[in-house]
């Protein structure tokens, strides 16, 4: 199969997944095969575009002109692959999750889940390989408004009002800033074809570019960025392998993805860093960064912990963008695998610890390393990965931030780097002491999770030590958009 | 060869059809001819659109009298658009019509229905297709008239003084219109449009052509619902029946925005427009005023086809800001939005219109739980809501890509940003609807809903389905549209 | 002193057109609105006609057996088209009163302002 055609049907094929889903919907074992085998096919299709890549090669395609001007264009490039390989890995893992938790805790409306989620995934995978802005935008909307459904799931008022939070916010951010900068772009560069080097420098006054590049990053709503970060907590009304997957990895990556893509294909890498522009956005991220953290330490609800937890670790990735510096961006983009490695562990956790133990408070949670030890050991290591230690990925994609921020002399940003590890550490590792170290206040009656749940975290988990130990593949891609790629 | 004729073979069959319908006195036959002329008129307007984009504007004398004396029928890009866009319109209104008309008008009036119906579509095809100022008059009293009644058609007692409103406010409007008209041929001597465009540049600087333009794009004003002459269009809108506030929503303000284009480009020019009058500003400001305003509005509405008005006159505000920058993008915006809104409001009308054919209302309140128990229209309507927000994949993307455009073209980056902004309230509004309809339960005591009736859901899914087609593939609609604004600021074409 | 008398018609139209708009608009009485509107189209009927005038010119009818000599004739064009326009107005008239009546059945009284009041409830 040729890369072309790879990539046209890695976003057909989870569509054609979602038909099958719906059409089995009587038969719940014939729809859970269904999406297990849409995942693992989605996976092969995206990993076959691995070593073309790799090799050098740009597959792309060109569908039909939807304005005059612009088309639907498909492009397989390295920040691409790594988005698109993490999203197509982790919804196999998180299919297998689901169905261990929709069943153990009775999900009604469990087809509009798994043919939501295969849509999501679609677009997800059109965001990763856009080959122009217009494209990402269409399938950045699409994300955003196929997850609606999976984020409201529980059809409660409380999911109803969470839902709004979620529409509303991201709607008002892609709405009000992405759309205008793209359409502003369109009049000064006249495309918006993502090109190594940017395509804005030689059309755009250093003002227009500077506002463009605030524009962007504040539409780029996916991203967390404060203030319009509470569309995160907001979502975690959902089910928590909604939560896992779409924020711990397809929605938030969908947003950094964007942040990094359009920081080095739009704007331009080296541009940036001589017309100036990003500092802006570099301190916006940097306190989004602080303040995450801070009242991460202070939520009792796991979910919303790591929902906070997670909003600060997206700013990570931004702060490393707006270093606009070799280092910054390969740091970004490895953090975008690795987060996504130790965030969906410590999120499937906090499922499991619900379904078995029917617990959502971390107050609660005292002693319950012995009733339920690989769950816990699980959430160590992904909360170690958080911290940033080894033999954890988050070390590897932080080490490199570090290295950006002492490159481009950012003191501040080491800085806050410093504090923010220092902050992961208050608030992850006490749960880690109670839930081994404290007694129980109530003895346990329940035991481990259900089986398909626990294997799916403990893939995750050991993941996140693997991509410690073999990180070579995602360090190679991540090289190829730096220095050496015309 | 009739094909020769088609210019009047549109009019003509539409208006012989309404008296033969009368004649019958059957509903089901006098549905019938509506059904078939509609059919007619459409595959006519598709000929002339092709024609004129393969060989240039179409003139036809009627009756073989020749222009200035006689009445010419004149056909460009521009008409030929609005011609398709009315006689498709028509062409899925009819089909539809059927079951709402049959639920909601008592039986004896069937036949008078079909014949207003095809008296307004005559009136408004006639407006779209003439050559000839005065011809404009008379076919736009023939649309309104044959509007008035048909509004009155309603069940709700309100529906009668909606009509009268509308009657008074058109009449007044219309009247505007005829001495504006009045003035020009004093000045002018002619009521050829052509002709007039010519002989205007010679006496365009006196003041009784100011006046007289003043006085027609007043008139036109009113019949497009401009902010803030637009007062009689919720009423109207809201109690007329169903297949009557499709085709209305579709077609009428999009016929009245074609006549102002025509008046303030072709025959006064955009020159005169622009140096001499404030035409430009004033639009400007009335439009954005008028799609918050009415945006609003539409937010606190809990008759949702109220709602859907209110929708309706921001969306004028759209078409009639993208007119009003007077550059070819602003001017393609306006276009694209006349069909693209056509597209919008007449699925979001026609998914009310089987809601209302089921639960015998529209109000927010009643249509809880909706969304399982009418899953195919409610889809319909999440679809339409979409593309009234402008998200992409939908027509509404497009028009408000241009819009965007056009302000960004000109540096007017606040009009940019008020665009969206008022694409935001939108949202708001739309979501109400699929907030109640999917996240609550449906009303205790109340009869169980069923699903539509495939005459109603056909015509419907065509709509929503072109609005997602027309929003993927744009040559047609863009390329038209395109041409025709080209053609309106002289720029060839 | 031209300008007034010279231009009677136009003053006549003016004032017959305000008229006209004011019983539109500061009438609640339905009917007594129709009536306002007839006066304002009226109005245009009377612009239209009296710029047809021409002066010295008698009317649009051709005159058998005028010989050689030309004949001036006021212009027949706003006459057609008026007959036309008076046309519409009987029919906007036929169509306002029958409303009228259609609403007197439904409401039981014709003064808008109690209408409005009628329709508020919900």
């Amino acid at each position: 199969m040729t890369g072309e055609l790879a990539i046209i049907a890695a976003i057909l094929v989870p569509l054609i997944g979602a038909f099958l889903i719906a059409a089995s919907h009587r038969h719940p074992n014939q729809r859970e095969a269904a999406t297990l085998v849409t995942a693992t096919a989605l996976f092969i299709l995206v990993a076959s575009l691995l070593s073309p890549v790799l090799a050098g090669q740009r597959p792309e395609t060109t569908l039909w002109e939807i304005i005059p001007g612009i088309s639907i264009s498909l492009q397989a490039e390295p920040l691409g692959m790594v988005f698109a390989l993490i999203a197509s890995f982790l919804w196999i893992v998180t299919s297998v999750y689901s169905i261990g938790y929709m069943r153990g805790h009775h999900e009604k409306n469990q087809t509009r889940f798994y043919v939501c989620f295969a849509i999501a995934l679609s677009s997800a995978i059109g965001v990763a390989f856009a080959g122009n802005m217009l494209t990402l935008f269409i399938f950045y909307e699409v994300l955003t408004l196929s997850t609606y459904p999976l984020v409201t799931h529980h059809g409660t008022d409380e999911a109803r009002r969470g839902g709004r939070t979620y529409l509303g916010l991201l709607l008002f951010t892609s709405i009000a800033f992405q759309l205008l900068a793209m359409v502003w772009t369109w009049s000064v560069a006249g495309t918006l074809d993502f090109t190594p080097g940017g395509i804005l420098a030689e059309h755009a006054s250093p003002v227009v570019f500077a506002t463009l590049f605030v524009l962007y990053m504040f539409g780029i709503g996916k991203a967390a960025l404060m203030p319009f970060h509470r569309w995160l907590p907001a979502a975690m009304v959902a089910p928590t392998p909604v939560s896992a997957l779409l924020h711990a990895v397809a929605v938030v990556k969908a947003g950094v993805f964007s942040v990094l893509k359009v920081t080095i294909y739009i704007f331009g890498v080296d541009s940036l860093a001589r017309i100036g522009g990003s500092d802006i956005i570099l301190y916006v991220a940097a306190t989004t960064t602080i303040l995450a953290s801070i009242i991460a330490l202070r939520q009792n609800n796991l979910k919303r912990r790591l929902a906070y937890s997670t909003i600060s670790q997206l700013s990570y990735v931004v702060m490393a963008a707006t270093l606009v510096n070799d280092f910054g961006i390969l740091g970004g983009t490895l953090h975008v695998a690795m987060h996504a490695f130790g965030k969906i562990t410590l999120f499937f956790c906090a499922g499991a610890i619900l379904v078995a133990a029917h617990k959502t408070e971390v107050s609660q949670l005292n002693g319950i390393g012995r009733a339920m030890p690989w769950t816990m050991t699980a959430f160590t290591i992904g909360a170690l990965s958080m911290i940033g230690l080894p033999p954890t990925a988050g070390f590897i994609s932080k080490w490199y931030i570090l290295l950006g921020a002492l490159e481009a002399d950012a003191m501040i940003i080491v800085g806050v780097l410093v504090l923010s590890t220092l902050l992961n550490a208050g608030y992850f590792l006490p749960i880690v002491y109670s839930a081994f170290f404290r007694e129980p206040d109530t003895p346990a009656k329940h035991g481990e999770a259900p089986k398909t749940m626990v294997g799916a975290i403990g893939l995750c988990a050991g993941g996140t030590v693997l991509l410690f130990l073999f990180p070579g593949q995602i360090l190679a891609l991540a090289h190829m958009l730096i220095g050496n790629v015309p | 060869m009739i094909a020769a004729h088609y210019p009047a073979l549109q009019i003509v069959a539409p208006l012989i059809a309404a008296p033969l319908c009368v004649l019958l006195r059957r509903g089901t036959l006098a549905w019938l001819i509506a059904v078939a002329v509609s059919w007619l008129v459409f595959f006519i307007a598709i000929q002339l659109l092709q024609q004129v984009m393969a060989s240039g504007p179409i003139s036809y004398e009627l009756g073989g009298w020749a222009a200035p004396w006689g009445i010419e029928y004149r056909i460009d890009s521009v008409n030929a658009f609005v011609l398709l866009i009315v006689s498709g319109i028509s062409a899925v209104v009819a089909p539809y019509a059927r079951a709402t008309v049959a639920k909601e008008i008592p039986e004896d009036r069937h036949y008078l229905f079909y014949s207003a119906y095809l008296l307004c579509l005559t009136g408004l095809l006639g407006i779209v297709i003439t050559g000839d100022a005065f011809n404009v008059f008379v076919f736009l009293e023939i649309s309104s008239l044959s509007s008035y009644v048909l509004i009155s058609l309603g069940k709700d007692r309100k529906a009668l003084t909606a009509a009268y409103q509308y009657l008074v406010m058109g009449t007044i409007g219309a009247t505007f219109f005829l001495i504006g008209v009045g003035l020009v041929y004093a000045m002018t001597g002619t009521l050829n449009m052509a002709d007039i465009a010519v002989r205007l540049d010679a006496v365009e600087n006196t003041r009784t052509v100011l006046a007289a333009f003043a006085f027609i794009t007043v008139g036109l004003g009113l019949k497009l619902a401009l902010f803030p002459l637009h007062l009689w269009l919720p009423n109207a809108y809201a109690y007329a029946p169903s297949a009557v506030t499709v085709f209305l929503a579709a077609t009428a303000t999009k016929v009245a925005l074609y006549t102002m284009l025509r008046f303030v480009f072709t025959l006064f020019g955009a020159d005169f427009a622009l140096n001499v009058t404030f035409l430009a500003g004033f639009l400007m400001a009335l439009a954005i005023v008028g799609v918050f305003a009415a945006s609003i509005t539409a937010i606190f509405q809990n008759n949702i086809k109220r709602m859907l008005a209110y929708s309706s006159v921001a969306q004028v505000g759209y078409m009639v800001l993208g007119v009003s920058f007077f550059s070819v993008t602003g001017l393609t915006g306006g276009i694209v939005h006349m069909f693209n809104h056509a597209m919008m409001k007449g699925a979001l009308f026609m998914a009310l219109g089987a809601v209302f054919y089921r639960l015998g209302t529209v109000h927010l309140d009643r249509m809880r739980g909706l969304g399982r128990q009418m899953p195919l229209t409610m889809f319909a309507f999440v679809i339409g809501g979409f593309s009234l927000i402008g998200l992409p994949l939908t027509v509404g993307f497009i028009s408000k890509w241009y819009l965007i455009l056009a302000a960004l073209e000109r540096g007017w980056w606040p009009i940019a940003g008020l665009v969206l902004l008022s694409s935001l309230l939108a949202v708001a509004y739309v979501w109400r609807v699929i907030e109640v309809a999917y996240f609550r339960d449906p009303p205790e005591n109340h009869p169980k809903v069923t699903e539509a009736p495939l005459s109603l859901l056909v015509p419907m899914w065509i709509l929503v389905l072109a609005n997602i087609y027309f929003g993927i593939d744009t040559s047609l609609t863009i390329g038209v549209a395109e041409r025709a604004a080209k053609s309106l600021l002289g720029l060839g074409g | 002193m031209d300008f007034f008398v010279g231009h009677y018609n136009y003053w006549i139209f003016v004032f017959l057109m305000m008229l006209g708009f004011y019983v539109v608009v500061a009438r609640g009485n339905l009917v007594k609105k129709i009536i306002g509107l007839n006066i304002f189209q009226a109005s245009v009927f009377l612009l239209y006609i009296s710029i047809g005038k021409v002066f010295g010119g008698t009317a649009p009818i051709i005159i058998e057996g005028a010989g050689g000599s030309p004949v001036t004739y006021s212009n027949p064009l706003p006459h057609v088209l008026i007959l036309t326009a008076i046309v519409v107005g009987v029919a906007t008239t036929a169509l306002g009163l029958s409303l009228v009546i259609r609403i007197n059945e439904a409401y039981g009284t014709i003064e808008e302002d109690e209408i409005s009041e009628m329709d508020l409830e919900p």
